[in-house]
């Protein structure tokens, strides 16, 4: 049996990472110059990382599927970064970021790991603004913060409602200056169709030119894994349409394990769902929680009257509004954390309290904040959410409350990495969303940023020398090596297949259904029935699809419908790991909520005597079952409790 | 020799040419605006000898002549770059313009550049090289009666409408010039562009109706 | 509603493209174009067609990957969003929508709507950023900015780098992009001990890339889904200005 070593330096907690940078090995810069780095992925971690590797002098060769590393999903996140700063005097600090992050998590994330988050996120914000990155300030200078659920102190830096978008264009800016000097080598519109090894070691990847349809081989000596997120294995979610887990699982398959795969955190403010030919769903900025208050109506006949339109929300009386958060969550109200929050709003519409034509949505209501601040300070707060929301729905969110409903938006779930970020294939790391690592069962707000620029930004540039400093006498390795060769004929072999199967439905239809099933049953609540069933249905879903699915075009041209084909297949087979790993976990913890495990009120029971634990799955071939591996989590420093935000 | 100059030194050379080449046009038109208020045609006439002998005047010549040259070229070479930068049109023409007679900066130019030579031949040839009457005042000041040239010159109808449509485009071409001036130069400030473009468009409708007032009054009178 | 589309189609960078008309059926008014032209794909597929290929990612508006100029406008008719964000309801039921891809020399057509907008990169590449690397950096707070100024930089820095500016541009230039990064750190402490190299630089890539002159129609900022004020062009040409009289040899 394998055993996972974490790698966590000895010591006390605040000095873990200190003492490590004090002893790791480096790399002398004329070596540097020497050694290759590949960087797939060119997000917040992804560019982040490529820029640092090149500034210390590496040769980095970064990979992304856009056309431009600025458009990577991570510009898509809105609210904010965390950092513990402490700027706003409210009693923030290091401690109680981490502490904060790993009760936010549920107690299912390292300690160690966890609290380098939290000390390397003050370096962030200092870089970001060196960089030029504007956030949002105060009318003294000072930069401004604003507070986000989960937290009861003011750490959150923005900039409007666009903080993703300006910290990734500073990354990529970064990331430019090195394309410039000639450091970092960047392909744009590629997609990596497979990992090689070489005697063990991560060495290369194959790639497709997205344009020409080359397949291309490149080599390094060590691979950066940074892809973000596989949400989008539910069809419908938050993420972008390229987003993708192709990448991550070509790598699970090449012998990286797999960390808690069913960690998956539902968004509780997203525009609900309008119809079927819906392609994605959009997220509305958590900090609306600041100042909206959510509520459904308390009697089942006004939420019946509203769902046929018979009766508008602004009609309805003080006396007939339930605002359920509030309620039950007296201390947080509507700033509890977002799996909380989630799992609320579906309890109210299972329950028949739900609001809009299709009973789906709840209500976040502005009306009381714009009468304490007024419009304007609402306006410059929001205004550019609201606005997105009147495109969208139609409706003016100033007069009328808006509508939303929990949606998939992130995965705590990836890669497995110790505390280097390194796989446990040796020289592949993995960082960002991409890796399991800091954020446990469930992440909070603001936290996502923070985690994929500490990657990128202070933590892959220092454990990635310790691992290559023993690899300096290493020569660049050769792509005509035969485990090149192989790994690409096994790569165009998978799309030869594909493209042969010349089916009747649409990658499209495949990737609904999977979506519904993953919805359904590996969603928001989860039980022992469900999750068996959709094991079943996942692999017949599977079957049919190598069976029936039409992909048109070729290999050598501009074929989306292919890129779809190769992620779906996919998704096919993460979504039953993903089943898998919530149905071994027999507790509820976070974003993974077993309907047989809560407390009498309905919320998360954990198992901290059985569960306590990684779930690292490993690849046994593709008809075996996967093995499950066991990482205990140790917590030395904190007790661990029970969460309680009320 | 304006291709190796950047875009921007380009429009800047424009703006500042453009607006050197409208303290022309406010001069000349406060000196042609002298015809109508003075039925003996001497304020013109003096005004016109003055233009013709004052040395300042004629170096400063010189030195119109070329911004004309520069606008020009300039404006010319500005253009076919534009032209180059999109070699596949739209079939469906874009209108989202919001300076609306920007479009029209080559056409109006164009027109307005042979007006100029047509007026160039008309005026300016014929009182340099050609000869104009003298007239001697009870003043007993004596100048060509250049504004003779001028009053017979717009009996000629489809001579004063050619002159009215050139004034015209002039305008077209000046409400859109001037505040694109200020614009190139960098002068933009969320204080006072809102007077500049006021400013501009009312100093292009004051140039148009002051120069097309005096062939109409000539013409009906 | 039912249209009829009127499509651009060319199968590469090389191919001859022409228009092609497309007609669908029950689309309902509050799904996005983008899912439009999805339900278009998807029965092209069924058909043994080959779908109309389109740059999208995001579909809320941020990555400004959506590029489409429908019916004579970038992003179509609705002003301040990106086609992603346009909704069906701005159509009529019965209409013909003409889709075009960018049209701009440093923008070739790749397929059908798609094009190659690297040359935004290279600008960027050529100076639109702040040469500082990883660590070593004062204090976030150790650089106080007016918010004034803070909240400018910002409305400059939120452009999207879709190419909108130049799509809808009759000259085909990219002065709206290029002075919004140019904008965003001339008013920014951080950004002025370069700005002087870095206005020269990237007006000169933007240059050398082939995009027109401004001629200062605004039709970029009319068209501009992050409704970026051409205010940072001004600011752009006075920093030029500046550093080509003021810099030294």
């Amino acid at each position: 049996m394998v055993k996972l070593d974490a790698k966590i330096p000895q010591g006390p907690l605040a000095e873990k990472w200190t003492n490590y940078k004090a002893h790791q090995n480096l790399v002398n810069p004329a070596n540097k110059r020497r050694l290759d780095i590949i960087v797939i992925g060119t997000g917040l971690a992804g560019a982040s990382a490529a820029a640092s590797f090149g500034e210390l002098g590496f040769n980095v060769k970064a990979f992304g599927i856009h056309d431009s590393p600025r458009r990577a999903h991570s510009i898509a996140a809105q609210g904010g970064i965390n950092a513990a700063k402490n700027y706003p005097n409210d009693g923030d600090s290091i401690y109680r970021l981490f502490y904060d992050t790993i009760k936010g998590g549920d107690y299912r994330s390292r300690e160690a790991n966890v609290y380098r988050l939290a000390e390397v996120s003050n370096n962030i914000i200092d870089q970001c603004v060196a960089q030029g990155v504007p956030f949002a300030r105060e009318y003294g200078g000072l930069l401004d913060n604003r507070s986000f659920g989960g937290a009861q102190v003011s750490r959150t830096f923005y900039a409007r409602g666009q903080t993703g978008q300006q910290l990734l264009l500073g990354a990529y800016s970064a990331l430019s200056k090195e394309i410039a000097k000639g450091s970092v080598k960047m392909h744009t519109r590629s997609e990596i169709l497979d990992f090689v090894l070489v005697d063990g070691r991560a060495r290369g990847v194959i790639t497709r030119d997205l344009i020409s349809g080359k397949i291309e081989r490149h080599s390094a000596h060590a691979v950066v894994l940074a892809t973000g997120g596989y949400g989008n294995v539910f069809f419908l979610s938050t993420n972008a349409m390229a987003s993708n887990g192709s990448a991550a699982w070509k790598a699970y398959k090449k012998g990286a394990f797999f960390g808690n795969p069913s960690f998956t955190q539902i968004h509780p403010t997203c525009i609900p769902v309008h119809g079927a030919y819906q392609s994605k769903l959009t997220l509305m900025s958590e900090s609306l929680r600041n100042d909206g208050r959510i509520w459904v109506p308390k009697f089942k006949e006004d939420a019946e009257k509203i769902q046929k339109g018979q009766l508008k929300p602004t009609e309805l009386g003080e006396d007939r509004r339930d605002y359920y958060l509030e309620r039950r969550y007296p201390a947080f109200g509507n700033l509890v954390p977002r799996d909380v929050a989630s799992r609320a709003a579906k309890e109210r519409c299972d329950a028949g309290f739900g609001v809009g034509s299709t009973g789906l949505a709840v209500y976040l209501d502005f009306a009381d904040a714009i009468k304490r601040l007024g419009k304007h300070v609402i306006e410059a707060r929001y205004g550019n959410l609201f606005q997105m929301y009147e495109k969208i729905v139609d409706e003016n969110p100033y007069e009328t409350p808006m509508m939303i409903y929990p949606a998939v938006h992130y995965t705590m779930g990836g890669i497995w990495v110790d505390y280097e970020l390194q796989t446990t294939i040796p020289g592949l790391f993995a960082a960002g969303e991409a890796n399991f690592s800091d954020h446990g069962a469930n992440r909070l707000g603001a936290s996502a940023l923070m985690q994929g620029l500490s990657d990128g930004y202070f933590v892959l540039p220092y454990t990635i020398q310790n691992y290559l400093a023993d690899q300096i006498q290493v020569p660049r390795i050769s792509t005509e090596l035969p485990e090149f060769e192989q790994a690409e004929k096994e790569a165009l072999s998978q799309i030869e297949k594909l493209l042969a199967v010349n089916g009747k439905e649409t990658v499209d239809s495949f990737h609904r259904k999977l979506g519904l099933i993953m919805w359904d049953f590996v969603g928001m609540a989860r039980n022992k029935e469900g999750l068996e069933k959709a094991i079943k249905d996942i692999q017949e879903l599977r079957a049919d699809f190598w069976k029936n699915v039409k992909v048109p075009g070729t290999n050598q041209m501009v074929n989306p419908e292919l890129e779809k084909a190769i992620r779906v297949a996919d998704y096919l087979e993460l979504g039953e790991l993903m089943a898998r790993d919530a149905l071994m976990r027999n507790e509820s913890c976070g974003g993974h909520f077993r309907e047989e495990y809560q407390t009498p009120e309905g919320e998360a029971l954990r198992s901290d005597d059985v569960f306590n634990f990684v779930a690292a799955w490993e690849y046994k071939g593709e008809n075996a079952e996967p093995a499950m591996h066991k990482e205990p989590l140790v917590f030395e420093f904190i007790e661990v409790k029970q969460r309680n935000y009320k | 020799m304006s291709l190796k100059y950047s875009s921007v030194t380009k429009k800047i050379v424009m703006s500042l040419a453009g607006l050197f080449l409208t303290s022309f046009l406010v001069v000349h038109l406060l000196i042609n605006l002298l015809i109508l208020f003075d039925p003996t045609r001497e304020l013109f006439n003096e005004a016109a000898h003055f233009m013709a002998t004052n040395p300042l005047i004629q170096t400063f010549q010189y030195v119109l002549f070329f911004g004309f040259i520069l606008h020009i070229i300039f404006g010319l070479v500005l253009q076919i770059q534009n032209w180059m930068a999109r070699p596949v049109r739209y079939e469906k023409k874009g209108s989202s313009e919001q300076s609306y007679f920007s479009k029209f900066m080559i056409h109006t130019g164009a027109i307005v550049f042979i007006f100029l030579i047509i007026h160039f031949a008309n005026f300016f040839v014929k009182a340099k090289f050609g000869h104009v009457e003298a007239l001697t005042y009870p003043s007993g000041a004596t100048y060509e009666d250049l504004g003779m040239l001028v009053v017979n010159l717009f009996q000629d109808g489809a001579y004063v409408i050619f002159y009215v449509v050139a004034i015209l485009l002039l305008g077209f071409h000046l409400d859109h010039g001037f505040q694109s001036a200020f614009q190139s130069l960098g002068l933009n400030h969320s204080r006072y562009t809102p007077f500049i473009k006021l400013f501009g468009t009312l100093f292009s409708v004051a140039i148009t109706l002051g120069f097309i007032s005096i062939p109409l009054v000539i013409y009906f009178s | 509603m039912d249209l009829t589309l009127k499509i651009w189609r060319q199968a590469s960078a090389e191919g001859k493209g022409k228009f092609v008309n497309y007609q669908v059926q029950n689309i309902s008014a509050d799904a996005s174009f983008l899912e439009m032209l999805d339900i278009l794909n998807e029965r092209l597929v069924v058909e043994g067609e080959d779908p109309v290929a389109f740059d999208h990612d995001c579909r809320e508006g941020i990555c400004g990957a959506c590029s489409i100029y429908i019916n004579g406008r970038p992003h179509g008719p609705d002003r301040g969003i990106t086609t992603c964000q346009m909704h069906m309801r701005n159509f009529k039921d019965g209409e013909t929508i003409v889709i075009e891809p960018w049209r701009a020399k440093p923008f070739p057509v790749i397929k059908d709507l798609m094009v190659d907008r690297s040359a935004f990169d290279a600008i960027i590449q050529a100076g639109g950023y702040v040469s500082v690397s990883t660590g070593g950096v004062p204090d976030a707070n150790a650089i106080p900015i007016p918010k004034r100024k803070a909240d400018e930089a910002m409305d400059a820095a939120a452009c999207i780098g879709c190419g909108a500016c130049v799509a809808a541009c009759k000259n085909a230039s990219a002065m709206l992009f290029v002075s919004a990064k140019v904008s965003q750190f001339a008013l920014l402490p951080q950004g002025r001990l370069e700005a002087r190299e870095r206005v020269q630089k990237m007006v000169a890539k933007m240059d050398e890339l082939g995009f027109g002159n401004c001629t200062n129609t605004y039709a970029c900022e009319a068209e501009c889904p992050k409704e970026i004020s051409v205010s940072h062009i001004a600011r752009m040409n006075r920093e030029f200005l500046g550093a080509k009289l003021l810099s030294e040899k």
